[in-house]
Parts: structure tokens; sequence; C-alpha cells
């Protein structure tokens, strides 16, 4: 079975040095953040591939490089075996377009404040002349927003009459206009309180059953991500350093930046588990470090790991990039 | 054996916000105590009032928003009617303030050192050699390597785990009785989060502080308080210690919101999900302000509004409550 996506060396550099003329006269040297560097995946039709990670990790990069908001520096995306560069014509990615949809963070940005939600649920509609009519165009949308638990007259509405959880259903509901199979979701969920979280998350679940569907997740949130993933990838300063079943990571975090991740979460069970104190913080990422990026937080980093960067491999079940664990020594 | 005097007492607290439309009624009669040393949790979604209640007790309601009732009382002596500038001396000196985002609370154009010592001078009779020991000090303790060099450098050269620390140290510089607490953590990375998190929870053990720690995770609260009150639009419903509150919860509404809790440590098909959302301030209930959604509403709870009684171990405002003990 191919899978749906296939992600292949993918990365992306941000040039954020200062302007010209401010590097001729201060002499300062161009600088380049490796936003997301070289990282390979691959989710099967249906399933749900979680990322993680802290801020400036780069999973939210990833996100946008999956539907094309922004263009990759190196590597490659397959969906459904077709590359999705932009070497190919016009018609053919409009058509691949279709099939995959993203959802965002913020439920008040999302959203054009000065449409009302029949245009907003409706545009991917008309986008892709999906519909004939503005009949069949208010029935779709109503049926749609029916789907994510609004009513049909809520289309008349504008989102400021919403709240963030509703919005957020608004913004799942358009996403499923085109009937995708892939769906990216950003954070859905980050800006919500607990009890409205537990209700979209719900309601993906419910739909991801019903139509099949297959998710890319992107969250900081552990307990959340464990709730909706069959598989987790964890990403630090733009790489991949552990990609496993869920049950698999959570049960047997292999990477010294999972573990600690893992373990740096609030308890709420208080089982009074001991934990391992948490070193240091997430490097600058214009001045990431050599060899393997998390040497300088790892209590078990030596002198290949300061020096060689470890490359995502098979091991023992699940994927990992780490010498030490390679190498037999954790 | 008489009981000890709180640290910090509401009473009834009411605060209300005048718009041209009406007064919206923010925080109706919420009442609870804080011992010296121990840390309460104060938690809820959004709008419930957590943030209202921290800024009424530090004196830093936001006009037109008023105190419009109640009584609060730090070691059994009122200051929610005092004037300013009494105010101000027990701001910072009897009660330190740590608030969600650091730059809130630190000046960019001084060092951190300067504002360390400004306080620190401001509340305590020492001299400027003095002061700038006790910071350096403090900024040892809250964990900032190389504090002696560090101290003079501007708040926009530490990253924002760094800066958190330091507003530890600031909130702290003046040895409080109380430190109010608001959202410290939820702008910071969970594994910063932690080690903020292990850091204030044993200052303030250090240095006899009692918490008021204000936030929506409830992962936190479990980990760093020993009694939490959960707040509704505008009302307690529910407060006790944090063992039983989260795990024997009483209210319906603490109920609903520990099962909307993913878990770390167990798989659910669904999460437990409270339809509807909290009541805007211009829309609360009669009787309860629950009752549109909850599941065991009776006729009693849609007229009459239930103070809180007594669940066992914790205190929940629920009619319900009395029949099922």
């Amino acid at each position: 079975m191919v899978p749906l996506v296939e992600v292949q060396d993918l990365a992306k550099t941000f040039d954020v040095s200062a302007p010209w003329l401010n590097r001729v006269v201060e002499r300062k040297p161009r600088q380049f953040v490796h936003a997301v560097d070289g990282v390979s995946f691959s989710i099967a039709r249906g399933k749900t591939l979680a990322l993680v990670g802290e801020s400036g990790c780069g999973k939210s990069t990833v996100a946008r490089l999956l539907v094309g908001l922004y263009a990759p520096t190196r590597g490659s995306v397959r969906f459904d075996g077709q590359a999705t560069d932009s070497a190919r014509n016009a018609g053919e990615l409009r058509q691949l377009r279709k099939r995959m949809q993203m959802i965002f963070q913020d439920p008040y940005a999302s959203l054009n404040p000065r449409w009302k939600v029949l245009d907003i649920v409706g545009e991917p509609l008309r986008e892709h002349d999906l519909v004939g009519g503005v009949d069949a165009l208010r029935a779709r949308v109503g049926e749609l927003l029916q789907s994510v638990g609004l009513a049909a007259s809520d289309s008349e509405k504008f989102p400021h009459q919403f709240s963030g959880g509703q919005r957020q259903r608004i913004s799942i509901a358009r996403a499923l206009a085109t009937q995708p199979e892939f769906l990216v979701c950003d954070e859905p969920t980050s800006a919500l309180d607990v009890s409205v979280q537990a209700q979209v998350l719900n309601i993906m679940k419910d739909l991801q059953r019903e139509r099949g569907l297959t998710y890319l997740f992107i969250s900081h949130n552990l307990a959340v991500v464990r709730h909706v993933s069959d598989q987790v990838g964890v990403m630090y300063l733009g790489r991949l350093v552990e990609v496993a079943d869920k049950a698999d990571l959570f049960s047997n975090p292999r990477h010294p930046y999972t573990r600690m991740l893992l373990d740096a979460i609030p308890d709420i069970k208080m089982s009074g588990r001991s934990r391992t104190p948490v070193q240091g913080e997430v490097p600058n990422p214009l001045n990431p470090p050599t060899g393997c990026a998390f040497h300088p937080r790892c209590p078990h980093a030596n002198a290949r790991c300061s020096s060689e960067r470890p490359s995502l491999m098979e091991f023992g079940g699940v994927q990992i990039a780490c010498h030490a664990v390679v190498e037999g020594r954790i | 054996m008489t009981m000890p005097v709180p640290l910090l007492e509401v009473r009834h607290l009411r605060v209300e916000f005048p718009t041209r439309r009406g007064t919206l009624l923010a925080l109706d009669d919420i009442s609870f105590t804080i011992a010296p040393g121990e840390v309460l949790g104060v938690v809820g979604e959004s709008g419930a009032g957590k943030s209202l209640t921290g800024a009424a007790i530090i004196g830093l309601l936001e006009p037109p928003g008023r105190i419009a009732g109640g009584e609060i009382l730090l070691e059994g002596r009122r200051i929610d009617n005092l004037p300013y500038e009494q105010l101000r001396a027990i701001r910072g000196r009897q009660i330190g303030a740590i608030f969600q985002d650091p730059l809130t609370s630190l000046n960019p154009l001084y060092t951190i050192g300067r504002q360390l010592i400004e306080t620190i001078r401001t509340h305590l009779p020492v001299s400027e050699d003095e002061a700038r020991a006790r910071a350096i000090r403090l900024l040892q303790e809250t964990g900032i390597p190389a504090a002696e060099a560090r101290i003079d450098q501007y708040p926009h050269q530490f990253s924002g785990g760094m800066r958190q620390r330091v507003v530890i140290a600031l909130a702290l510089a003046a040895e409080p009785k109380l430190i109010v607490a608001d959202e410290p953590t939820t702008a910071l990375d969970v594994s910063i989060q932690a080690q903020i998190i292990a850091l204030l929870k044993r200052l303030c053990k250090d240095h006899g502080a009692a918490v008021m720690l204000v936030t929506h995770d409830m992962g936190v609260i479990a980990e760093t308080c020993d009694r939490v009150a959960v707040l509704y639009a505008g009302r307690v419903a529910e407060i006790g210690p944090v063992h039983d509150v989260i795990h024997r919860p009483s209210h319906p509404y603490t109920q609903g919101l520990m099962g909307s809790i993913p878990a770390m440590d167990e798989e659910r098909e669904r999460l437990l999900q409270i339809d509807g959302s909290m009541p805007r301030l211009n829309a609360i209930p009669d009787g309860c302000a629950f009752h549109p959604r909850c599941s065991v509403a009776v006729a009693r709870c849609r007229s009459e509004r239930p103070d809180l009684m007594d669940a066992g171990t914790t205190r929940a405002a629920c009619w319900r409550v009395p029949e099922r003990k």
C-alpha cells in the first residue's frame, strides 16, 4: 500500500539576513534559519501522524510546506504517489490542492471577519466549481455546518458572533468543503479551553472514522497527541529525532529529548513519579549546535554527538536519530 | 486551639464593570482564604474571573472595573479600601506579583539589576551595596548562571524562561508574604515550564511565602498547589484539597472539567464533553450559573443560587451535593 503522504528530506531555510546596506556598512554576515532541516516521514491512509515539539522546532513550517504555503528549499512531498512540487502544470496542482486542506491554530485570525460564514465555508466550493448556483451552495454549506455540530442558519452570521470553539468548527467545515482526503491541523485546539477542546477533538475523531480521513496533527500538548494520534514524530530544532507508534512512544520513549519532554509534563494524576531534572533551553536557531542539535542538553552526549549529526534510522521497531541509542549506550 | 489568622481572606468579593448598556457583574460573591505558606490554585476557563480575582487582590483592577462589595483582608486588616499610596506600599512589600508575560513586569529600558535594586530599596531599609548583594543572591537562587555578570544586562538579553526567573526574583525581592502568580508558565515551552514550576514552589517554600496561582492548566495545579478553587462564571464552584478536587470532584462542572482533560496514562475513545459554553457576563442564568449545561439539574437549581456546601473533603456550590452524602 502506497502511503497517502510521503515526505523525503524536506527542508526549508529562511534568509533572515540584515538588509544589504547594513551588511556592507556594518560588516554583518548573511544569516539563515534552517527551520526544517531534512525531515522524512510517511502517513498511511486513514491514520493520524502527530508532530510534536517545542516552539521553534519547525513543526508549523512542515505543515505549511506540506500544503504548499511555502516552497521547499530541498526535498520532496508526494501525495498519493505524485510529487506536489510546482514543476507540474497549474491544472493538476489545483486537483491536488482539493484533496488536502488545512486547519489553523488561531480561530480569530483564520476567518475573514468581514465575510459571512456562508462565504467563508463556500469559498472553496466556488473556487473549485463544486456546486452550481446560490441555492445549491447554501444547501451544501448548511450540510457542512451541521456535520460539525453547528446549525445551517449559522451561515448568515459573521465570525465575531461565535466563540473560539465554534470558530474552529467553522474552520473544520471549510476544510471539509472540497471533500479532502488529507487534513493538516496546526495546533487546532491550543487556543481553546479544555472543555471546548474536548468537543473539537471528539468531532475530529468522529469525522476521521466516518470519512476515512488522514491527519497530520501538529501540537505541543502531548496529552492531546496521545488522544488523537496513531504515530508520533518528535521534532527538535528542525529535525525529527524519533518517530514511533503512539503506544511505543509513550510507554518506551528512546530518544533523550523525548524522555525529557514526557518527563516535563505536569502530572495531573500526581503519581509522584520521580523526574529527571530538565537541563537548559532550546538553542538559538541562528546558531545551532554542531553534530546532534540536542547534545548540549543531553546527559548521554559524547564526542561523536558533538561532531557528527545522527541520521534518522530504523532501530528496535521505531525510527530514531541518536548515536547513544543506536550504539546501545542507553 | 484557636484557628490561626489566615494570611489572606477574601469575603464575598464582588467586582463589576459599569458599561453603557448596564453593569456587568464579573465576580459574584467570591470567598476563600489562604493560610501562611500555602499554595492555593485558582483555576477556571476563559471568562471565569480568575485573573480578575488576582487583579482585585493586588489592587490592579483596570478601570472602569471596580470592587463593588465584599472585603479583602491581609493578615486581618482590610486592604481593598486603602488609598493609593498605602496600597502601593503593600503591593511589593507584602504581596508580590508574577504575570504571564515577563515583558509586562520588566522595564526594557533598565537593567534587571537596577529594577531589582529599586524594588528592594523601596521596601527594605538597606544600602545600595547591600541591595545589590541581595539581588545577586536572588538571581542565583532562581538559577540564573553567572548572576554577577548578568545582573547588569537588559531584559531583551534574556530568553523567555530566563526572564520569567528574573520576574520571580523581582516578586520575591522585598520578601513578601503572598505571591499572586497569573499564568506564570503559560507562555513557556513545556520543558521550561517544568523548571519554572519547580523553582516557584521551592523558592516560595524557602522564603515562607504563600502563593495564589491563577491558571487554566490543571496539570500545573496538580503539581504545585495544596488547595484549589474552581471558578465558573464569576463564582466559586468547588474548593478543597487539590487531590480531592481532581480525583473526587463533587460539583458537576468540576467533574466535567476533569473528564475533558486528555490523560497521559489512559486511553479513552471519546473525551467527556460539556455541551455549550460558559455564559457571557450579560447572560448569566438565574439560580445556579451552570444549570443549563448540567446533566443533573433539578427545579431548585434553575431558581435558587447555591452557596458553597460541605461535600466531604471539598466544598461545592451545588444543590445535589447534600443528597449524595
